[in-house]
């Protein structure tokens, strides 16, 4: 079975042997095949994408270094270490890896600070790395990340934090006390991913009916359906289609 | 149990409380010493009614005809598109975008292809980037002029309503000539654009060109001096700068506040920086404001349009990769828009290399390096975002889309509480949400 749902069996099976970041090599997930096409050049391992475990070093570049020593000086240096594990720089755009017990502090001062002044938060969403590969890959490892935009409209700046957690633990302090805009964003991260934001006002589901089982955007859950008979031919169900990774 | 005999309005206990089957008549006697003077209504209104701009549901708390509580729930048309995107190719997702915010569809693809080529590192040739732009500004003209019409229709105003789909069909025109179909067009593709401007397009752009200002003009004089739609949309609504911040209201709504933040100017992308148009602010903070503010973009977009028409210089419309450009080419024939025979004819009959090609990009798709990239664009209803994450395959491994309607339908409790239940339809009306683009 390679259907998308099977992933992360591949990868868990690749886990050991594959490089940092786990990409597959060859056309329809294949190797030595022979295939001229060049297609298989395509497959560029990319250690700075964010799937990969990977932090950029200072100094960043930009405006960057600026915003990030900012943001030490507005919380101190002592919790920036601890709230921050990594800082990726990737495609122009910096993410902060936030560890969620400062998540509060640091948006708290990232709204605040005049130096800093992101004053709008763009988007709260999340994505499950389950069988990207990634993080994900190396067991006990969070798959769940939560992702901010926040916007600088004073210095026209965008910053990317990422706080990830475990299926077992998902809570997330919400931040909906600093940016109210955060309320249905994070309602829709805990309907679609099932993370819970410990002091959101009305956690509730938003978009799926409230009596709804799991949560769909989950890498992991089932899409269901029947095989479909037409004219002697059967159409699997989406789960065990064959599909091109 | 114990049962009143009153005509109108029938009661009993019940474990529950006491209740009451109301058959129309007098509500004070129905609830007559009972609540003690509370005249608290809770009116479920929508999702299916004429007046919530689509399948949007309020819950309303009145107190006569004032509303003291406003909830919002949505969720009525929810279909998955995000979760559908992780299942298609990198191509195939624009069919799918384009369908959340179903009135602005060409952002919806920009956007996401604007996401894609950051994440493959390339760029659209510049005749693609300012098809794109050309089609982008006939699209918010036809945007609002939705807004505006079904604005008007909820509050009694149908001229205005038949009026701007009228006009809105002149854009739509466009836009089928120029793609193929009137709206979900999937004409944006990763690298470029479907297919370069057909003979004859440019010369209708510009005689659209030549009787859009007119027409447009024609809302002032049918709309804006007008009494009752002035007292309609005054002071009602009410936001301000802070409260758009804090509620993360984008778009002509914070642009009525006061703060001209546009993303176009702000954030320029696609060239939008070597376009010479005004950035419409206004300082009433009020549906009438934004009233205002989208009459003005519509005269803006005229003159990019204009722009961009000067501004097209022959090119390519794809990158000249091979490896990312879609093979497919479609052409026009006397049924309409369909595949081009010479290219099936090229593929099946001359070059081996071109029918694998084909072949691969069409079923398999290309691969987009892993990482992950936020892209804003201007909206007609503000910052359209869209986070997109790639692991590396063929397929986007999760693509969130910030769409500005829903995020600026959270301010709705905030605009319409304390006010008239009348003025939450307009306060409603001055957001302009879509619901496609609200559950996605």
């Amino acid at each position: 079975m390679t259907g998308p749902g099977d992933r992360s069996g591949t990868d868990a099976g690749q886990g050991a042997t594959a490089p940092s970041g786990g990409f597959r090599k060859g056309a329809f997930g294949v190797s030595g095949s022979g295939d001229t096409s060049g297609f298989g050049g395509l497959v560029r391992v990319e250690p700075g994408g964010a799937v990969a475990l990977h932090s950029t070093d200072r100094p960043y570049g930009g405006w960057f270094d600026e915003v990030t020593d900012a943001l030490i000086e507005a919380v101190g240096e002592a919790t920036y270490a601890a709230a921050v594990s990594r800082v990726l720089v990737d495609r122009g755009e910096i993410t902060y890896f936030v560890a969620r017990e400062h998540l509060l502090t640091l948006v708290q001062a990232l709204r605040d600070d005049d130096a800093l002044r992101f004053e709008l938060c763009s988007s709260v969403s999340g994505v499950d790395y389950e069988g990207s590969g990634g993080p994900a890959a190396t067991p006990g490892r969070p798959r769940l990340h939560v992702v901010y935009h926040l916007t600088s409209m004073t210095y026209r700046r965008r910053i990317r934090l990422e706080v990830a957690v475990t299926v077992e633990d998902p809570h997330v302090p919400s931040v909906a006390s600093v940016y109210p805009t955060a309320d249905w964003h994070e309602r829709e991260t805990y309907d679609m991913f099932g993370v819970v934001f410990d002091g959101h006002p009305a956690l509730t589901r938003i978009l799926m009916p409230d009596d709804w089982d799991g949560h769909p955007q989950r890498k992991d859950y089932p899409l269901g359906g029947v095989p479909v008979e037409y004219h002697g031919a059967t159409v699997p169900p989406p789960d065990t289609r064959r599909s091109y990774r | 149990m114990t049962t009143t005999h009153d005509p109108y309005a029938g009661s009993r206990e019940t474990t529950e409380g006491r209740v009451y089957t109301v058959t129309g008549g007098d509500w004070d006697q129905a609830f007559g010493g009972d609540l003690t003077g509370e005249e608290r209504l809770v009116v479920n209104m929508g999702p299916q009614h004429p007046s919530t701009h689509g399948v949007l549901r309020l819950v309303l708390d009145l107190e006569g005809e004032t509303v003291t509580k406003a909830r919002v729930v949505i969720g009525y048309l929810h279909t998955g598109i995000e979760k559908n995107v992780e299942y298609r190719n990198w191509t195939q997702g624009t069919t799918f975008v384009t369908r959340m915010d179903y009135l602005s569809p060409l952002y919806n693809e920009t956007a996401y292809c604007l996401a894609v080529e950051k994440l493959l590192g390339i760029e659209a040739p510049l005749r693609a980037q300012t098809i794109r732009v050309l089609v982008m500004e006939i699209n918010r003209i036809a945007s609002h002029l939705v807004g505006l019409a079904t604005g008007g229709m909820e509050l009694g105003a149908l001229t205005g309503m038949t009026n701007g789909f009228r006009e809105r069909e002149l854009c739509l025109d466009l836009l089928e000539e120029i793609t193929g179909l009137r709206m979900n067009h999937a004409y944006v593709r990763p690298g470029g654009v479907a297919q370069d401007l057909p003979p004859g397009a440019v010369e209708s752009i510009r005689e659209w060109l030549t009787v859009m200002p007119e027409r447009l003009a024609g809302y002032h004089k049918l709309l804006t001096g007008q009494p009752i739609w002035q007292r309609r949309l005054k002071d009602v609504g009410y936001l301000d700068v802070t409260g758009c911040l804090a509620l993360g209201v984008t778009g002509p709504v914070l642009r009525a506040a006061g703060l001209p933040w546009d993303l176009r100017r702000t954030e320029p992308y696609l060239g939008y920086q070597d376009y010479d148009f005004e950035v419409p602010t206004a300082d009433t903070s009020d549906a009438w404001g934004r009233y205002l503010v989208r009459m003005a973009e519509m005269f803006e977009s005229l003159t990019i349009v204009r722009q961009a028409l000067d501004r097209l210089e022959p090119g390519p419309v794809m990158v000249e990769d091979r490896k990312i450009a879609w093979p497919a080419q479609l052409s026009l024939g006397a049924d309409g828009m369909g595949n081009s025979l010479e290219h099936v004819r090229h593929i099946m009959g001359t070059s081996m290399e071109a029918l694998i090609h084909h072949f691969k990009l069409v079923t398999e798709g290309f691969r987009v390096p892993a990482g992950q990239v936020y892209v804003p664009v201007e909206s007609p209803r503000g910052e359209l975002g869209y986070h997109v994450v790639s692991d590396g395959g063929t397929r986007p491994f999760r693509v969130h889309v910030r769409d500005p309607s829903f995020v600026n339908l959270q301010a709705t409790a905030a605009m319409s509480e304390g006010g008239m239940i009348a003025d939450v339809i307009a306060a409603i009306a001055s957001i302009d949400p879509v619901m496609g683009g609200v559950d996605r």
